[in-house]
């Protein structure tokens, strides 16, 4: 029973890794006005650059950093879009979801003879104990550290919206842009910085998949926990401590996938069970929806 | 008056084939930088989608479902809605295909249309959750959705694995009935007569023998000339416009906004209920198979639409430049050896300068007034217009 | 003429031009604003009174023109800029973060800081509270925006600039959403400030608050300055007159009222806001055929749920409200047109037309489901054509070329007028217009209030809202004054003045003779 129960802790927090680090890339580019549909592309790039980096240099924590840099520049180009160019951010975030796997792929046969998986990396990152230091049940907490470093950002991310100018910043930003304006802020730079953080940690949630759960990329690493990512931000009611916790609870549900496929439930229908819980939440709650309220809206200056 | 030139920069289509082109480009440049020869590669490209009678008829059957989620996601933009459901009510549009033809074997001009309506149904109901919880509870259709996408993916997967269709020892379901197959002289092409005039021909031998042409693509065409017909010409279209374009002064003049906009993301629904019934009776292997991922038609769809700008008769020729890409791509691996995905890295360029291109006419005029003499009202109301809104 | 440069000025701004495309919203205009008075700019709508202080706060860039401060010549290029010239403006809509405290909202892009980013909010709500205590402007520093009222809110518009170190304030139509009351409170806070030394730049419409609250008033009509006179020594007909550019026609030609039956009778209507309070409570009126009632009231009394309830937007709480005899109440918005109702709602961009459709379609957004216009499933493009341009035609909707043309293009009045065309062709038994005038032109003023009278000698019972007072007591043949969701009285046109409904809106009594 103990075992059972630790064998779900310990894959709850592994899945919920990748969508953590890339839902907080979403409360941070929702939260200041721009929808960011992309991560999915942005979480594909990343997670090819960290596992090609990692595999090659042999180092995965550079490979990590190069697949969170990879996402930034995505959101870099996603910002220019919505932010410089006014374009209909669904459309443009469709279209990094177009880019984002097309090129990963595309690099992946480049480098890895035709192939669409690319060998594995020789050292993941590692976990937060040496192997053979735990035993037995307990060895199902032996986490890895991306899952440390994931709720270290959470956690900062936290501190940051609410503790800090910045934040205050970013949050007005999203709210009242033309408010913000008018008293100094400079709008498109803190969009600009949002949207590229929201890349990068999208980038991060990806490589955290390819080098900390599974160790090579594929064509099926990242499929859907970029929109899972923005379900369980739109669940945790754009914050980022409620994002976190919504992300841990998805992860919860692959974990229930896991342990349970097959047996009395099939494993298709417990598959489901997030999506239509995020529903029926919205259903009951949406009263109180919480979206920021210039989220989708481009700011034009002047205007109010 | 506006110069010649602006005139033309302004004009959509020409700012879409600008974005095409331009896509191409980036491309090749791609291309290039990965040490594959960029003029070639394209070349092959181009040929391979319009070289032979089979390759365009092949073009024709790969298109004919993502111009069918085109066109739903065109009329839901249409009426301002954003369907990215449109890949969840496909899939739905498949189960329910699968689950008529399979288990009812009727006579083929029945079995079709009891195809043809599950799927379309299916797909409609699926599509009118979507717009039940935006016009009674006010929750976005993206975010629903999103979830639905999924849900689908997963229900999908669990229909192929019930007892009933379950085909053993495969990962998919048992195929529907040859009854309902909507493949051109499906029939004939097997018949004796059939397989002596194909030998003998080899144009149609291409075009019929080589290929599930069917009767998809025709559809599509009616479907397509059919929706703009009912946005442009009908009360219903004017109705549903109008909610779409503002939605409180809709609300004022008495039209029923909650209804219209669960007709609308119905009618989008059952377009791509059109698309999943076509690709099942249509073409092969006319079944379901386990899913690991979605298999993006609907998105696709979204791409066409966006491409098109969201013209229904548009979406025909964005669908066959998707298909055309999709089907061209796999020869460019087999050729020059360039990665297929290069193809969506093209569409996904061209989506992003379509999304970029609106501003262009905006651009123009603010910026590149001061050249033009200044006698254009228009623009000052638009500029006052902009400081007094709220 | 402009007075010279002097640091005896806070503010000047010497011919001032601006143009957007072809249309001059100013030309050459001169401001002088003495240190420690309170300087009124006085226009009606689109004078010029916002752009010019637009101006002045960077919003806007000249393209002539002079600004200086304190006599110092300086270059104001937004409104970073303007602030740190120690100007504040407080915007009519305001600039405020809605799930912000009222602490965060002031302290906004000039926060205090434990080294670094961290935020110091203990020092930044002790600021709030020093400059609250030294200006008297109660004002609860930890309070949500949206949870607190509109003159609160404003108050936090003021205390932001004076956070910023403001000497020249600039307050937008600062009284428009207040009650009579907040507005004197409002003049006490504007003297207190002054008294501080500060300068205050007042923009408004109003004649009374400048009588009650300015030491000098500058009028600009059409985007000229007229005068400037100091207020003391000068009536508020000789103001109107400046502003207006000729004698205000105080009194609309029309005949007695011939009321017939009871057409709208609303009986103890209830309705909630949407912060589920009460907004309409126990709400009776009657308007019979062929007269003109008016709603007199301050913005914010339930006005606007009171609309949306008859129009079934949101749900009656309890109550009737019938047309004809018919119970309208928690229907469709399509049954009460269908009794005889037409709306000129009060926001014709958000509510009225459809932006992006032709004149073409707007027109028909009602009549396309006529049976008599469209009998089958598709719309006789003809019919309607040939119906706008009738209505082109008869309400003079300009440029008369505009049929097929995008209705976002037209002017505000000519927009107006579409509407107005579009719900009169309904031949209505009750003509609703709620702010109909808002921001038009005394030209097209006149046009839709002679529109309203003709409907009513036509026999139709007209239900007129506005929060112009002038409005409503020139149009209506009887005035009924709305105070915190009910009707307070009920008066004939020409029984009351309007001091006496000034007070009864304001909440106060009145027991009539």
């Amino acid at each position: 029973m103990l075992n059972n129960i630790l064998v779900a802790i310990g894959i709850t927090l592994m899945y919920s890794t990748p969508l953590a680090l890339a839902g907080q890339g979403s409360v941070i580019s929702e939260v200041s006005g721009v929808v960011n549909i992309g991560i999915e592309g942005m979480m594909t790039i990343g997670a090819f650059f960290g596992t090609f980096v990692g595999q090659r240099t042999g180092n995965p924590w550079l490979g990590f950093l190069c697949g969170g840099l990879a996402g930034a520049v995505f959101g870099l180009v996603h910002a220019f879009a919505s932010v410089t160019c006014k374009a209909d951010q669904t459309v443009t975030g469709i279209a990094m979801n177009l880019v984002g796997p097309g090129l990963a792929l595309f690099l992946c046969r480049l480098f890895y003879d035709g192939a669409t998986q690319s060998q594995p990396v020789d050292h993941k990152i590692p976990t937060l104990f040496p192997s053979g230091m735990l035993h037995g049940a307990a060895k199902n907490l032996n986490v890895s550290w991306t899952t440390i470093i994931a709720l270290l950002i959470a956690v900062g991310m936290w501190y940051v919206f609410y503790h800090t100018t910045w934040g205050l910043h970013i949050r007005a930003v999203g709210e009242h842009p033309a408010a913000a304006d008018t008293l100094g802020i400079n709008v498109y730079k803190v969009r600009y910085l949002s949207v590229i953080a929201s890349g990068f940690l999208a980038g991060l949630g990806g490589a955290s998949m390819t080098l900390g759960v599974v160790s090579q990329f594929s064509p099926t690493a990242i499929s859907g926990q970029g929109f899972i990512a923005i379900a369980a931000i739109i669940f945790g009611k754009w914050t980022p401590h409620g994002g976190y916790l919504a992300c841990l609870l998805f992860g919860f549900f692959t974990a229930l996938t896991v342990l349970f496929g097959g047996s009395v439930i099939p494993v298709e229908i417990i598959s489901m069970l997030p999506y239509v819980a995020t529903i029926i939440i919205l259903i009951l709650f949406v009263g109180r929806a919480s979206a920021p309220k210039a989220n989708g809206v481009p700011y034009e200056k002047g205007s109010r | 008056m506006e110069s010649k030139g602006r005139k033309f920069l302004k004009n959509p289509f020409v700012l879409t084939v600008i974005a095409i082109i331009l896509g191409f480009l980036v491309a090749m440049v791609v291309l290039a930088a990965a040490g594959f020869p960029p003029l070639k590669s394209v070349g092959i490209l181009i040929k391979s989608m319009v070289g032979k009678p089979k390759d365009i008829a092949a073009v024709v059957v790969k298109s004919t479902p993502i111009i069918f989620t085109g066109l739903g996601v065109a009329f839901a933009i249409k009426t301002g809605l954003f369907n990215i459901g449109a890949e969840g009510q496909y899939m739905m549009g498949c189960v329910a295909a699968v689950a008529a033809g399979a288990v009812l074997d009727l006579p083929a001009p029945l079995e079709i249309l009891a195809v043809i309506l599950a799927a379309v149904l299916a797909s409609a109901l699926y599509g009118g959750i979507v717009g039940v919880l935006k016009a009674k509870i006010g929750i976005h259709e993206v975010i629903t959705s999103i979830m639905l996408n999924w849900i689908a993916l997963y229900f999908n997967n669990w229909f192929t694995n019930t007892r009933l269709y379950h085909k053993p020892a495969t990962i998919g379901t048992y195929p529907i009935h040859e009854s309902a197959y909507t493949m051109v002289l499906y029939h004939w092409k097997k018949s004796e007569a059939g397989r002596a005039v194909l030998k003998s021909n080899d144009f149609l031998k291409q075009v019929l023998g080589r290929n599930d042409i069917n009767m998809g693509f025709a559809v599509a065409v009616i479907a397509a000339i059919f929706v703009t017909w009912l946005l442009t010409r009908t009360k219903k279209g004017f109705e549903l416009r109008s909610v779409g374009s503002n939605i409180d002064a809709a609300r004022y003049t008495g039209i029923n906004v909650s209804k219209n906009i669960i007709d609308s993301m119905m009618i989008s629904g059952a377009l791509c209920g059109l698309g999943a019934a076509f690709y099942i009776t249509g073409q092969s292997p006319h079944l379901l198979n386990t899913l690991s991922a979605t298999e993006n038609v609907g998105f696709n769809g979204l791409s066409v639409a966006f491409i098109a700008q969201s013209s229904p008769i548009g979406c025909i020729f964005a669908g066959l430049l998707f298909g055309g890409l999709l089907y061209g791509g796999a020869s460019l691996q087999s050729q020059v050896g360039a990665p297929t995905e290069i193809i969506n890295i093209v569409i996904g360029v061209i989506v992003f300068l379509v999304a970029l291109s609106v501003i262009i006419p905006q651009f123009l005029d603010k910026h590149v007034r001061k050249a033009a003499p200044k006698t254009e009202t228009v623009g000052t109301d638009k500029k006052k217009g902009a400081g007094d809104a709220k | 003429m402009a007075a010279e440069v002097s640091s005896g000025y806070a503010v000047q701004m010497h011919g001032i031009t601006k143009s957007f495309g072809s249309f001059y919203a100013l030309t050459d205009v001169d401001l002088d604003v003495k240190k420690g008075t309170i300087h009124s700019i006085l226009g009606e709508n689109g004078a010029g009174k916002s752009t010019l202080m637009n101006v002045l706060y960077g919003l806007y860039q000249a393209d002539s023109g002079r600004i200086y401060i304190n006599g110092q010549e300086v270059n104001i290029k937004n409104p970073t800029a303007a602030i740190e010239h120690g100007i504040g403006m407080v915007h009519q809509h305001f600039m405020l973060v809605d799930t912000f405290t009222v602490t965060q909202n002031i302290v906004l892009g000039s926060e205090s800081t434990k080294g670094g980013i961290t935020l110091d909010m203990k020092k930044a709500r002790q600021a709030v509270v020093d400059l609250v205590e030294k200006y008297g402007l109660e004002v609860d520093p930890d309070a949500l925006i949206r949870d607190i009222t509109v003159s609160m809110q404003q108050r936090v518009e003021i205390l932001k600039a004076l956070y910023r170190g403001a000497e020249t304030l600039i307050l937008d139509e600062p009284t428009a959403v207040l009650t009579e009351q907040e507005i004197d409170e409002l003049i006490q806070i504007m003297k207190n400030l002054v008294k501080d030394g500060k300068t205050i730049i007042i923009i408004t419409h109003k004649l009374k608050e400048i009588q009650a609250s300015s030491d000098v008033c500058t009028i600009i009509r059409r985007g000229h300055r007229i005068d400037t006179v100091p207020v003391r020594g000068v009536s508020e007909d000789e103001l109107a007159e400046k502003m207006v550019g000729h004698a205000v026609k105080l009194v609309v030609d029309k005949t007695e009222a011939k009321p017939g039956d009871v057409v709208l009778d609303i009986k103890g209507l209830y309705a909630k806001n949407d912060q589920k309070l009460d907004a309409v409570k126990d709400f009776n009126l009657q308007v019979r055929a062929g007269e003109i009632v008016g709603i007199a009231g301050i913005d914010g009394n339930g006005q606007k749920e009171l609309m949306q309830a008859v129009n079934n937007l949101i749900p009656a709480s309890a109550g009737t409200i019938s047309i004809s005899g018919v119970e309208i109440q928690n229907k469709t918005p399509r049954f009460g047109i269908d009794q005889g109702m037409s709306i000129i709602p009060e926001d014709r961009q958000k509510e009225g037309l459809v932006l992006n459709f032709s004149v073409y379609e707007n027109a028909i957004l009602e009549k396309y489901r006529d049976p008599n216009f469209n009998p089958g499933f598709t719309i006789d493009r003809k019919k309607m054509m040939d119906f706008t341009e009738g209505l082109i035609l008869q309400y003079d909707i300009r440029p008369d070329d505009c049929g097929p043309k995008r209705a976002g293009g037209l002017s505000g009045g000519n927009q107006q007028k579409v509407i107005i065309g579009r719900e009169i062709a309904n031949d209505p038994k009750l003509l609703i217009a709620i702010q109909p005038t808002r921001g038009l032109d005394v030209g097209a003023i006149e046009t839709v209030h002679k529109t309203l009278i003709r409907e009513r000698d036509k026999g139709v019972a007209v239900l007129l809202i506005s929060y112009e007072l002038d409005e409503v007591m020139n149009v209506s043949d009887r005035i009924a004054v709305m105070y915190d969701g009910h009707i307070q009285q009920i008066f004939k046109q020409g029984t009351v003045d309007n001091r006496t409904l000034g007070l009864l809106m304001a909440g106060g009594s009145y027991d009539g003779e």
